[in-house]
């Protein structure tokens, strides 16, 4: 389909990668869009679990925070948060997480803490969050990031989360528990670890973007795989969800909030 | 027992003490963020797995030196502005950071709710955070030899959480998203609950998060006191404040403005929560 935005191919290039009854770790933006179009449209069994506690979450709009009420209201119970990260992925509970990352290099390993030196940063980041955990449990990572020549980089500022460390099976040797970073949807198409050294390799591009964008966006010289597929465009059918989807995500977080005012007098 | 909110922070907030604000998202206790600012209290080493409004609005006033935490951002809007210019500008002051993951933290506050001395995860693997803090370290299991990270136990000299409701001998009830807050409860030498309702008797329920009079140091009858965040049952996150505070708190002089007109010339929340209605917020 004509006339998508890159944003949406890769909500949609994502989502098509899970399949159903996976239990996933979500985090908030793209990754929240893409987990909810798959559990709209061929993975209606799909467990959507947020570090805030709610597991098995079914949200009709997009939550702005991990923690919207509506997370909990959907959800099939909510737990205290330690039990999400001790019980439920380090326990190996946990198919799939998602991350993002200010910063990404070519071992999928990423940096969400500073920008410059941790000491005196020029931009100092939100930080770890479950990032580090998820990175190391999840039995896959998906990674969502915009790429350009400033988030793709040759060496990371600050490594948060591991990806494959210095890759050739660093990780692995290292006894990471989860399988690393399996795939990078980007806005050009998507990057996968080579089996052997681990570096991540164009395997993909949506169908309107070339192998020369691609190289010209990320900070080193990009592997290329033996065969690069083209991603479909989104169907019709995948299109309207997301839109109705982010449809009633704007009108819900259009309503305005009453303050919680008791009138005077009352307790 | 029973307490207003301006005497339980006089009472039990000395300056330099360890300070817990917790509740992640949900039932963060603004309100009492708040009272802490008016009371211009100093030097506080504030700890909280998200520092979310509440702790950037403190550390903008000068409140805080040194700051646990371990996601720091404006969640789905951006940055907190007043933390990033503390780390980066050192203003209004210097902050010492003790930077975690949420599964570290985590375990560190269930360590400390145990009264144990550390708390072990595998966690942390192959990133840079165990180098740059030296509170992140690691144990050799004695049964398999396996090594584990390990993170000292967290013991808020005071924690603070915002609930639904407390009965006539001060249980506390809490429902819908909890975080880490049962654990900073239990890890506090002081525990300080501003509360949405105060009632006879709180319904039976078995399985319910309840903290027992036995370990709630005060108990403070505050409505709305959550808010902007929120309160199950109650009201609702106010997303739209989230997304505006990123314009008040870019610029110290509009924050500074904001805090003064909000927050320093109002008398207590219910003041500031009418406030609010009076002006574009």
């Amino acid at each position: 389909m004509s006339g998508c935005s890159r944003n949406e191919w890769m909500t949609v290039a994502a989502a098509r990668l899970l399949r159903d009854k996976s239990v996933c770790f979500v985090g908030i933006g793209l990754p929240s869009a893409a987990c909810n179009l798959a559990r709209l449209t061929h993975a209606p069994g799909l467990v959507l679990i947020y570090e805030s506690g709610t597991i098995g979450t079914r949200p009709q709009v997009l939550p702005l925070s991990i923690g919207d009420g509506e997370l909990a209201e959907t959800a099939a119970y909510v737990v205290p948060l330690p039990e999400v990260f001790s019980y439920y992925l380090q326990a190996g509970r946990v198919d799939i997480g998602f991350l993002g990352a200010a910063q990404i290099d070519r071992y999928g390993n990423l940096n969400s803490t500073v920008i410059g030196p941790y000491d005196l940063p020029t931009t100092r980041l939100p930080g770890a969050g479950g990032a580090p955990e998820i990175a190391l449990h999840a039995r896959q990572v998906f990674v969502m990031a915009k790429a350009s020549k400033r988030s793709f980089v040759e060496r990371l500022d600050f490594c948060t989360s591991a990806g494959y460390l210095d890759g050739y099976g660093a990780r692995a040797r290292g006894g990471a528990p989860g399988g690393g970073p399996r795939a990078v949807i980007t806005d050009f198409g998507m990057l996968a670890p080579h089996p052997q050294t681990d570096e991540l390799q164009l395997v993909a591009l949506f169908a309107d973007a070339s192998v020369e964008e691609a190289c010209a966006a990320v900070g080193w010289p990009l592997a290329l795989a033996d065969a690069i597929d083209t991603i479909a465009p989104p169907t019709p059918h995948e299109l309207d969800t997301l839109r109705a989807l982010f449809a009633r995500t704007r009108e819900a977080h259009a309503c305005p909030v009453h303050l919680p005012l008791a009138p005077e007098g009352l307790p | 027992m029973f307490f207003s909110l301006a005497d339980a922070i006089h009472d039990y907030i000395t300056d330099g003490a360890s300070v817990a604000l917790e509740g992640f998202t949900h039932l963060i206790p603004f309100a009492a963020g708040h009272e802490i600012i008016r009371q211009r209290k100093r030097g506080l080493h504030l700890i909280r797995m998200t520092p979310d409004l509440v702790y950037d609005q403190m550390i903008g006033m000068g409140c805080a030196r040194k700051l646990t935490f371990s996601w720091g951002g404006n969640p789905g809007v951006g940055s907190l502005h007043r933390l990033r210019d503390a780390v980066e500008h050192q203003w209004p002051n210097p902050l010492e950071l003790d930077e975690h993951s949420h599964a570290g933290m985590a375990a560190a506050f269930c360590a400390g709710a145990a009264r144990l001395p550390f708390g072990t995860l595998r966690g942390y693997a192959g990133t840079d955070l165990p180098a740059r803090n030296p509170n992140i370290r690691s144990v050799t299991c004695p049964f398999t030899g396996e090594s584990l990270a390990a993170v000292p136990a967290i013991n808020p000299d005071v924690t603070i959480l915002h609930a639904q409701r407390a009965d006539r001998e001060g249980n506390v009830a809490i429902e819908g998203i909890l975080g880490a807050a049962r654990e900073a409860a239990l890890a506090a030498h002081t525990l300080i609950v501003t509360v949405e309702e105060l009632v006879e008797e709180l319904p039976p329920a078995m399985n319910a998060i309840v903290l027992p009079h036995w370990i709630v140091t005060a108990v403070v009858h505050c409505p709305g006191g959550a808010y902007p965040s929120y309160a199950r049952g109650h009201y609702t996150r106010d997303n739209s404040f989230y997304q505006r505070w990123d314009t008040v708190a870019r610029e110290r002089d509009d924050f500074l403005a904001w805090m003064e007109q909000h927050v320093l010339r109002t008398s207590d929340h219910r003041a500031f929560l009418t406030g609010l209605t009076r002006a574009d917020g």
